[in-house]
């Protein structure tokens, strides 16, 4: 069976008068049919460049790029056709209704007397009540929404999300999240790229992260998450952390994490904080999650801990 | 291929038609405007073909002109537009082929310079009817000629990254052109020099052999107007689809 998406070897580099940059190297990854797959990096580590040369938005400087067995340059119409964009920008026709923009969709890939699924993907959305108002009264959560309605309304049987939680609101993240997962369960391969690394632990099987142009990690999200130190500590504090905990700590605001190991471990990193005289409140031991293997895998550290001075035999641990 | 087309064709009528006021009426009302100030001051003072009175002479002009400057009009702001605002992105991953984009996109733009020049016309011919002596030529001149507008609007809006590089197509190119190609006045009366530079203008074939049409007399004979509309229609189109199939600012 042919996957539902194929990157084989593909390069970008962008020439232009300020000179060259090279957006991809080497990419090599399949998606099979049915898979829930996210596309993650940082701000320009090339995902949207990837999502495009699939859309037929860019062109592969090298390599091929197949969606359900078609080539995306020489057989672009089928390979087209079994995709389904949700694009990153807000972008919408102004000239036109909700119900007329999607009509025009669906006319473009050849689909006539397609009111039925129309109105399946207004009352999926929560846009039913929004069909007859112009694109340019609807909130930016509702464009985003129809920017999905688009991209289904051809009924693809691979469909790309790039970033589309972007800056909306919870409960469109709920009703997006529900849809697209009802889809996913009905055959529907998706693609996501997203910042929400919790979206993406809790929806993607499988996760390739992207840095730099290059594939990085590409593995089932349970290994990703195994692979790394499976405790985290949290804490916070108004204290500075001493340096050797500082290098390992990822801090936010007041609130401080730190990788253990095991329990030995964690006493031993309360002990060094103890004796530094650092003041933590509201102290939480948990699981490692995607961040934190994301942030080791960009950061290019290994999943190992670094470790801390061990504390002598029978020290109490005390959290102030 | 054929549905894909046929949608964008329609989504680029409707796109015209739902701001008809300005994309239909505000043209009409300049070519009346035109009409009535020149045909006003220059009635008894412009000598051009025997039998055909100056306001007479200027309808077809001026419905050609109206013709000529809304088909080029409605491809390069349309596509402007959507590269600008980004929906252009909701054609570009659709599967369609690069002859599809140019028929919906030229047809289009042939279908609004016809509804202009209707109503150019419909206004117009009260003032002093033209007659219409030949109008299979006026047709055929008005179709090859919003055809070859809407090509080189589709060049302009592909070429042009902002709308003041597309108002300086309009305004240095589009608007000289059609102004210096005999709308308001019959090259004969030019003097020599001036009448051997209008020659080299391909607008003043459109506008001229659109002319025989009506009066069954024209500067130069409608067969080479024809030869030369024809021509360069095939020149500009074969630009446009070579264009339009390398992605040519389009696809990066």
């Amino acid at each position: 069976m042919n996957p539902a998406i194929h990157f084989q070897r593909v390069s970008k580099t962008y020439r232009g008068a300020r000179g060259t940059f090279q957006a991809l190297t080497d990419v090599s990854f399949d998606i099979q049919p049915g898979e829930f797959f996210g596309l993650l990096g940082p701000n320009g580590a090339g995902k949207t460049t990837l999502i495009s040369i699939l859309a037929g938005l860019a062109r592969a400087t090298e390599g091929h790029v197949t969606v359900m067995g078609h080539d995306v340059v020489a057989d672009y119409a089928a390979a087209r056709k079994s995709l389904g964009i949700v694009p990153q920008e807000l972008v919408f026709d102004p000239f036109f209704s909700v119900r007329e923009s999607l009509r025009i969709q669906s006319g473009y890939f050849g689909v006539k007397g397609n009111d039925a699924w129309i109105d399946e993907l207004l009352a999926g959305l929560g846009l039913a009540d929004k069909a007859n108002a112009n694109m340019r009264q609807l909130s930016g959560g509702m464009k985003r929404r129809v920017l999905v309605a688009q991209a289904l309304v051809h009924r693809p049987p691979v469909i790309v999300l790039d970033e589309p939680t972007a800056g909306v609101d919870v409960e469109l993240r709920q009703t997006l999240w529900s849809f697209i997962a009802r889809l996913n369960k009905e055959g529907h391969t998706v693609l996501l790229t997203t910042h929400y690394l919790e979206e993406a632990e809790a929806l993607c099987g499988r996760i390739a992260m992207l840095k730099q142009g290059r594939v990085v990690a590409l593995e089932r999200t349970s290994a990703l998450l195994a692979g790394t130190a499976s405790t985290m500590l949290r804490f916070k504090t108004d204290d500075a952390l001493p340096a050797d905990l500082a290098a390992q700590a990822r801090v936010t605001g007041r609130i401080a994490q730190i990788k253990a190991q095991d329990a030995g471990h964690v006493k031993a990193l309360l002990a060094r904080l103890r004796a530094a005289g650092v003041r933590v409140e509201d102290l939480e031991i948990g699981r490692a999650d995607l961040e934190d293997v994301f942030l080791d895998i960009m950061q290019g550290r290994s999943a190992s801990v670094v470790p801390v001075a061990p504390i002598a035999p029978g020290s109490a641990v005390e959290v102030a | 291929m054929l549905a894909g087309a046929r949608t964008l064709y329609h989504k680029e009528v409707l796109r015209f038609w739902k701001v008809s006021f300005q994309t239909v009426g505000a043209p009409v009302l300049t070519a009346v405007l035109y009409l009535l100030i020149f045909g006003h001051v220059l009635e008894d003072h412009v000598k051009v073909y025997d039998q055909v009175g100056y306001t007479s002479f200027l309808i077809p002009g001026l419905v050609m002109m109206s013709v000529l400057q809304n088909s080029f009009a409605n491809s390069s702001s349309s596509l402007i537009q959507s590269k600008i605002t980004g929906n252009l992105v909701f054609l570009l991953v659709a599967p369609l082929s690069h002859w599809a984009w140019f028929v919906a996109y030229v047809g289009a733009s042939v279908t609004r310079g016809l509804v202009v020049g209707s109503g150019v016309l419909a206004v117009t011919v009260w003032f002093a009817p033209p007659g219409m002596a030949q109008p299979l030529w006026a047709l055929v001149f008005a179709v090859l000629g919003a055809a070859l507008m809407g090509s080189l609007g589709l060049i302009a809006g592909l070429w042009a990254e902002k709308f003041d590089q597309m108002a300086a197509f309009q305004n240095f190119i589009v608007m000289p052109m059609t102004f210096l190609a005999g709308v308001f006045y019959s090259i004969h009366s030019l003097p020599a020099f001036w009448q051997k530079a209008s020659h080299l203008n391909p607008f003043f074939y459109m506008i001229d052999g659109f002319r025989h049409g009506f009066f069954g007399v024209s500067d130069v004979s409608p067969w080479i107007s024809l030869a030369v509309v024809g021509s360069s229609l095939v020149v500009v189109s074969a630009i446009t689809l070579r264009l339009l199939a390398s992605g040519y600012k389009l696809r990066s």
